[in-house]
């Protein structure tokens, strides 16, 4: 995996296998995660604990589900679509779920030209991929306010089981949140990556050291796990 | 998942900085992974508009969620070309989630089981 074709420069740890190689790293007396910069790890590690903080939304959600004797509404038809004089499953859901989908491309050649120190192509793609991030949020306003117009709230809903509410706020509401953050975040780095500051190695935001263009792949690792989040909740929200 | 990237991963005629931080994957893969996901997200909104039901519908959903979420880390998020002590410290802590999934299984059914007993009255 860390093999001198992949890496730049030949490695000791080469010659270990994979498991001999996990376990020099976890048994050094000095830093576990070699090679990578302490604000990558910890931003694995955050995303790490935010995996925990998602799966238990979903865990509560299947479990509520699962236990109510009361019959749980059709997502295909609660988030259908009356559109060219018919009604489309779902279809606002697909499109969120596409235009996500491309951002998360947009991101990954951001970060592909923030390693080249390509600033306007960076700076130009880390913006697409906010403007993306905005319509999803955009689409999820009009999701939500389409559904209190029906009648839906977290303690009740016309369909079925009042669960129902409880869940889809709490889930699509978090989900949410972190795809505005993301924005937010996004447009920070953009402005500092068209400015020029990791050219010139001005000092910046939290830690008033000069960053690098690193910072575009951490952004990347953030806006991904977002995406990737929408994939779990495409699927068992919506699509189970 | 990790491995099997590696290999289709193309070498990049990089410039110094691109050297320093490791190679970088060609924008050509990125292309595809996206194209991959665009297809995969496609054949799960088919699952429900052609409303397939039962095990067959959920072992798809399940399908193809895997597939776009193992792309999207390996690919999306580098994780394929990450040191192992690295993917084993992200990847394997989520897997205990499935012991917690276990207990809420045996929790929900006998949640249930105590409703229809007792509240759930005859028609």
């Amino acid at each position: 995996m860390a093999g001198p074709e992949l890496t730049g420069a030949p490695l000791p740890e080469s010659r270990l296998t994979r498991w001999r190689s996990i376990v020099s790293d976890w048994a050094a007396d000095q830093r576990t995660f070699k090679h990578v910069s302490w604000g990558k790890s910890m931003m694995w590690i955050f995303l790490l604990s935010d995996t925990f903080i998602f799966s238990c939304f979903l865990l509560s959600y299947m479990t509520v589900r699962m236990s109510t004797t009361v019959p749980w509404p059709n997502p295909s038809e609660v988030f259908a679509l009356h559109l060219f004089g018919q009604n489309i499953p779902l279809i606002l859901i697909a499109i969120m779920t596409f235009v996500l989908i491309t951002s998360s491309g947009t991101m990954a050649m951001a970060v592909n030209f923030a390693y080249r120190r390509n600033r306007r192509k960076t700076a130009i793609l880390m913006l697409v991929t906010a403007l993306l991030g905005a319509a999803f949020v955009g689409m999820q306003a009009y999701e939500w306010t389409k559904l209190i117009e029906e009648g839906v709230r977290p303690w009740k809903n016309p369909w079925g089981a009042p669960q129902f509410g409880s869940t889809f706020f709490m889930v699509t509401g978090f989900h949410g949140t972190h795809v505005t953050f993301g924005v937010i975040f996004l447009l920070i780095v953009a402005r500092k990556v068209w400015r020029g500051d990791f050219d010139t190695g001005r000092r910046g935001f939290f830690t008033s050291r000069s960053g690098n263009y690193e910072i575009v792949e951490i952004t990347g690792l953030y806006w991904h796990f977002v995406d990737l989040v929408w994939v779990l909740i495409f699927a068992f929200f919506y699509l189970w | 998942m990790a491995h099997a990237v590696n290999h289709s991963a193309p070498a990049e005629p990089a410039s110094a900085d691109v050297h320093a931080h490791g190679q970088q994957p060609s924008i050509k893969l990125y292309l595809v992974v996206w194209g991959w996901l665009f297809v995969l997200s496609t054949f799960s909104y088919l699952v429900d508009y052609l409303q397939i039901q039962g095990y067959l519908r959920w072992g798809l959903i399940l399908l193809f969620m895997f597939l776009k979420a193992g792309l999207i880390i390996a690919v999306f998020m580098h994780m394929a070309w990450e040191r192992l002590s690295l993917i084993y410290a992200v990847l394997l802590p989520p897997v205990v989630v499935l012991v917690f999934l276990g207990i809420l299984l045996i929790e929900a059914n006998y949640t249930l089981l105590t409703r229809m007993t007792f509240f759930v009255t005859a028609p």
